[in-house]
């Protein structure tokens, strides 16, 4: 497989070397034509989606498309469409690029995904933290309602069209799409039971749909090209089109890229990040997919493709594609546990196995680090993360308790290592 | 950990007013939302309240950042039509609300793994360092106070820091003194990189789009 071609390109202006404003933007293509595809009706721009293949960027990768289809076509209700931009997981800062550099394809994308679901207005949550990328965004809306391209008949489609921004103000858990629709109700962001999903009642208990930001930013430039274009990228029809990656951690030159969805990690990470510091030797293992995905080892990394199925067969996932990598300088014990208090911190206490759970977990990694534990201690962490993941109404119980089994299957040597040591030196 | 909140602290004055400024703002952001849902504004509105409190701070002797009094929330529940404690249940719940009077640059210093993994460590000894001060504490003078905080969501600029509303990446313990001297003459440092790279590209130039590249004279 070839690597992304710079014409297939979605995301030209990712680096910020051209202005984030609308007539830089409508000069890279953005808002041209837009109302045409909405004269082509609901039905033709989710079946596009559809064909395109695209899945949600946000982390669970289910069809945007088929998502879309699940809201009512008459419910009497006003419809929202709801944007994920508080992008919080650890090693993903891809939507941030978007919202400073591309706002314009994501209130593009945001018409047209809302016309498609019935929507007149749209919610884009900013975590609070991106207050720049956030008055940048604003800063896009107020130039696309000055050029009529939002409000009452948004860019002569036909349709009336809004969009406001929503700060968020710190909390993890708001990157969940029920905890963020309480977010904007003004509430305590903690996820809802589902059913009722979102698509529903999900915002002010109307017909919602939740989508991340990449997801929705992607679509004006699928409907321009073609859904077919978009599926004929990528490494099959069910892992499609281009994917924005961000690498952190040891290598050369960390960065954040755009490349063909299932492009080998070990290609993606020599191509664009001059590779492993130290060489590729020099790889203890990668999370690949943001903290809650399943640690690597070097020799899965050898191989793997980063897309969502290949991931998923690996023991991992492509998640948001935010790739930690770590080199053998790494404690990786360490790394893990530094997670489980990122998790511990953002817990939001509604549910027992998580709140108390998570806490646990913390606090046994902790003596973990030190080698201050049994072996049998190690099972003993296996088996309460299997007693927090699935147990809690939201995931992220599972996202806590996944990188400590990702530690165990691959590096459990290492921790029995640990733990000798410590004895030896008690001793 | 931040400070938490303390109903009847010393510190919590008596009552809390919007400017005219503010209260112009305030009208605009409960505008955004649904009539009947103004509940929704509490976020925007708190985030307000900090903010007039920093401007106010900016200007005292000694100086101080932004905070919500309690007397705020109250006077924000007043505004929304909602009882005080769904403010007070919100205030606590987000990270971003300080609770209690903090300095007037609030470092915020990511240490979750990607930073981590590219010296973080070296950032916080910096800052505590140069500033005799321990995490969650304020210098004497009010200028800064120092906390860690969780993913920012800069990872490919790691090591970084959030001061106010702006983030500095791509530190070294160097590049961190150089921001707090910077700052603690009243100066503002160059926010962003702090290598100078333009947002998530490769420090060493682009691997993609060379022709662009040139073109915006980035290579």
């Amino acid at each position: 497989m070839s690597l992304l071609r710079d014409e297939d390109r979605i995301y030209t202006n990712l680096y910020g070397w051209d202005g984030a404003d609308l007539k830089s933007a409508k000069k890279r293509g953005d808002w041209d034509k837009t109302a045409s595809f909405i004269k082509k009706g609901r039905d033709w721009i989710i079946d596009e989606v559809k064909a395109s293949g695209l899945r949600g960027r946000g982390g669970a990768g289910f069809p945007t498309g088929l998502k879309w289809s699940f809201m009512p076509k008459d419910s009497g209700k006003p419809h929202y469409l709801v944007i994920n931009a508080d992008e919080s997981e650890p090693g993903t800062c891809k939507d941030r690029d978007i919202l400073r550099n591309e706002p314009h394809k994501l209130i593009e994308g945001a018409l047209l995904a809302g016309f498609a679901m019935g929507a007149n207005a749209a919610y884009i949550y900013v975590r609070g933290e991106f207050f720049n990328e956030g008055s940048a965004l604003w800063t896009a809306i107020h130039e696309a309602y000055d050029a009529g391209l939002l409000g009452k008949n948004a860019a002569k489609s036909g349709w009336d069209f809004d969009i406001v921004v929503h700060r968020g103000a710190g909390a993890y858990i708001c990157g969940e799409e029920t905890a963020l629709i309480e977010s904007i109700e003004g509430k305590k962001g903690q996820p809802r039971n589902k059913p009722p999903f979102p698509a529903m009642a999900g915002l002010y208990s109307c017909p919602t749909t939740v989508n991340n930001v990449e997801t929705i930013a992607s679509v004006p430039t699928i409907l321009r090209r073609g859904g077919s274009w978009f599926a004929g990228l990528g490494r099959d029809e069910k892992n499609a089109g281009t994917k924005l990656f961000c690498i952190s951690g040891h290598v050369n030159q960390p960065c954040n890229v755009e490349e063909i969805m299932g492009i080998s990690m070990k290609e993606l990470i020599e191509k664009h990040c001059g590779g492993v510091r130290g060489g590729w030797d020099n790889l203890l293992g990668v999370i690949p997919g943001g903290s809650s995905t399943p640690v690597l080892p070097k020799s899965v990394c050898d191989t793997v493709y980063m897309d969502f199925d290949s991931l998923k067969e690996a023991g991992s996932g492509l998640g948001t594609a935010g790739l930690i990598v770590m080199d053998k300088s790494t404690d990786i014990i360490y790394a893990i546990a530094r997670l489980s208090y990122f998790y511990k911190h953002e817990s939001c206490g509604q549910c027992t196995p998580c709140r108390e759970g998570v806490g646990w977990l913390w606090r046994v990694m902790v003596r973990m680090v030190q080698g201050n534990a049994t072996v049998d201690e190690i099972d003993m962490l296996w088996d309460v993360t299997k007693e927090i993941e699935g147990k809690t109404i939201c995931a992220l119980g599972d996202a806590a308790a996944w990188p400590i089994q990702g530690l165990i299957r691959h590096f459990r040597p290492e921790m029995e290592k640990r733990i000798m040591e410590y004895r030896k030196n008690a001793a | 950990m931040k400070k938490p909140f303390e109903l009847h602290a010393d510190y919590q004055p008596e009552s809390f007013e919007f400017t005219k400024a503010y209260q112009k703002k305030i009208k605009d952001v409960i505008a955004l939302y649904p009539p009947g849902r103004q509940q929704s504004a509490v976020m925007p509105l708190l985030d307000l309240a900090q903010r007039q409190v920093g401007e106010e701070g900016a200007k005292a002797t000694p100086v101080y950042g932004g905070w919500i009094p309690r007397a705020a929330m109250d006077h924000i529940a007043e505004i929304l039509d909602m009882p005080a404690v769904k403010v007070y249940e919100v205030a606590t719940f987000y990270s971003m609300y300080n609770l209690a009077p903090v300095g007037k640059h609030l470092v915020q210093i990511c240490t979750t793994t990607p930073c981590w993994l590219n010296g973080s460590d070296g950032v916080v000894k910096t800052c505590k360092d140069k500033l005799g001060i321990q995490m969650n504490e304020t210098t004497e003078d009010g200028q800064f106070t120092i906390m860690e905080v969780e993913c920012l969501g800069a990872c490919v600029n790691a090591p970084m820091v959030q001061i106010n509303d702006d983030y500095y990446e791509d530190l070294t313990p160097e590049t961190m003194a150089e921001l707090i001297d910077i700052l603690g003459q009243d100066m503002k440092p160059t926010v962003g990189s702090q290598k100078g790279r333009a947002c998530s590209m490769a420090a060493s130039g682009p691997t993609v789009m060379l022709e662009g590249a040139k073109k915006a004279k980035v290579v």
